[in-house]
């Protein structure tokens, strides 16, 4: 299937949640959805033959952002859902790990450097930092410069 | 039968880079694995924003010691996406002809290791040896055997001068031998074979899943390399192959690599070629607001850069994904099921970035002198594997 089609896909089924679609620059699409269907997306990404790359967690000053990025390499296009969850003191949002097993470790990292709950990981522990590391504290939150 | 624990890390003589593996096992055979990283985590991500986009390029090439041009490839890349930068065509063949002998030493530099942890030493010397020309190379062009520093946002530091060429391609003809050496050892050593045939399969079904790249990907039937399907640098300039072997087995991810070192001379060779005179930079002034994503295909597979920048000198926010990340969560499929003896290779088949050097002496313990030369020390080699030659196919083979 060709990546219009598949785009063309996305669209039809997911129209009442993509907030936006849009290819910013040459092969780096990015699609704005509501962070409640991150994981029938991803589910569907998977259907669809798409690579699970990686997932960027952003602290901005309106919520942390979640940017899971995808690849289809057959168009060598980079698909990026992004997520914004507005809620800083509890953000959750639904794991992916359980569909996408190359997810596990991100997941973990996001949680521990953003303080990020990921509902449904089945292993939901410290990957970088030490176990006994405070709670409460995330490195890459941006207000502790403050 | 009751179930042990041993563990690998996180410092063991094995490993040249702090991980830890907890391998689970019952008698001979690993049923289970943990995998704690952490032990090498340095805050670059968090590092990156507080440095002016110039310096990032050389905060990211420190992340790791042996692909020390892609990060930074894969930063100026994400960065020229943002900012939409046009680079002028010389730098970008520059590019290429550099990540290319970055290949190619860091597939030699593995191939010397597997060969060490298998305990074959004679591979990991003639691997070496043949990856010296190539830092000869990277010393002539950038003046450094590692860190060559050649990235630039915009286009690369330094030109590769007319009489680099001549010595560049009397290298890789060298290096070119060598491989085929390699190539015929590995396709017919039957040592080798014993210990990687059917050793850590990693089948198509998982290496999906885990979302592997690079050669761990390719060895299993996977066809993914970024240089072909979103290509940079001037990859798509000239012709060149896809290596994919279907069996996901170590042999397959040796293979691999070295047919892969292959296609790196032919791309480094056509690209010295067609090099058009000209600039090798183009003046940035600003970086505007927005975001970027950059990728090359390193090494050891898709590195994966994310930039977002508010208009400042700065990133406000700069994912890195190494390789690595990937690759050796799979470890997890790959080692469990085999016995403890093979979990040393398979833990290493993914080509977990190494970058120390390793030295074998020994040392008499009351006089303090070496009592074995390096000229005993393959000696030695040498006759092991004439013993595991005829172990495994009697006398009429020397």
């Amino acid at each position: 299937m060709k990546i219009e089609n598949k785009l063309e896909k996305i669209k039809e089924r997911f129209s009442k949640v993509i907030v936006s679609l849009e290819e910013k620059t040459k092969n780096r699409i990015y699609i704005e959805i509501s962070p409640d269907c991150i994981f029938e997306i991803a589910n569907f990404f998977k259907e669809l033959n798409f690579r699970f790359a990686i997932a960027s967690g952003v602290d901005t000053p309106s919520g942390i952002e979640i940017l899971y990025h995808f690849s289809d390499d057959k168009s060598g296009k980079i698909i990026t859902l992004r997520t914004l969850i507005k809620d800083k003191k509890d953000p959750k949002i639904q794991s992916i790990t359980p569909i996408i097993k190359g997810a596990e470790w991100i997941e973990r990292e996001i949680w521990e450097l953003l303080g990020v709950n990921f509902v449904g990981h089945p292993n939901l522990k410290h990957l970088l930092l030490k176990d006994d590391w405070p709670e409460g504290k995330y490195p890459l939150r941006k207000e502790k410069n403050e | 039968m009751s179930r042990k624990i041993i563990p690998i890390g996180p410092y063991h003589p094995l490993q040249e880079e702090p991980e830890f593996f907890r391998l689970y096992v019952e008698g001979e055979k690993v049923v289970d694995i943990d995998i704690v990283l952490g032990y090498m985590h340095r805050g670059i991500e968090e590092l990156s924003e507080h440095k002016h986009f110039d310096q990032v390029t050389f905060t990211v090439e420190r992340i790791c010691g042996i692909c020390s041009n892609s990060h930074p490839f894969a930063f100026v890349n994400a960065v020229e996406n943002l900012a939409n930068i046009e680079v002028p065509e010389r730098a970008l063949y520059i590019r290429t002809i550099v990540a290319e002998l970055e290949r190619l030493h860091s597939h030699l530099l593995w191939l010397g290791l597997a060969g060490h942890f298998i305990g074959y030493n004679t591979v990991w010397m003639w691997a070496w040896k043949y990856r010296e020309p190539i830092l000869d190379c990277f010393e002539m062009i950038s003046g450094n055997r590692n860190h060559y520093a050649m990235m630039k946002i915009g286009g690369v530091r330094r030109d590769i001068l007319d009489e680099h060429i001549l010595f560049l391609k009397k290298s890789l003809k060298e290096v070119e031998k060598g491989i085929s050496i390699f190539e015929k050892a590995v396709r017919n050593d039957p040592v080798i074979g014993a210990r990687l045939k059917n050793v850590g399969i990693l089948t198509k079904e998982e290496a999906i899943n885990y979302c592997v790249v690079g050669p761990t990907a390719r060895a299993s039937g996977i066809d993914i390399d970024v240089r072909r399907d979103d290509p940079y640098g001037a990859y798509d300039r000239v012709s060149w192959n896809v290596i994919v072997l279907e069996d996901g087995d170590i042999f397959a991810k040796t293979l691999v690599r070295i047919l892969e070192m292959y296609e790196s001379v032919k791309i480094i060779m056509q690209c010295l070629d067609k090099m058009p005179k000209g600039e090798i930079f183009k003046e940035i002034r600003e970086i505007p607001a927005g975001e970027g994503i950059g990728r090359v295909e390193a090494p050891r597979g898709e590195c994966f850069h994310y930039i977002r920048s508010d208009g400042t000198n700065r990133p406000t926010r700069h994912k890195i994904r190494a390789p690595s990340y990937m690759n050796v969560a799979s470890n997890k499929i790959a080692a469990v099921g085999g016995t403890i003896s093979d979990a040393a290779i398979t833990l290493a088949a993914v080509d977990p970035c190494y970058c120390c050097t390793e030295r074998t002496v020994v040392l008499d313990k009351n006089t303090n002198n070496k009592i074995i030369s390096a000229e005993e020390l393959i000696k030695l080699s040498y006759e092991k594997t004439k013993k595991l030659k005829r172990a495994l196919y009697g006398d009429f083979i020397s």
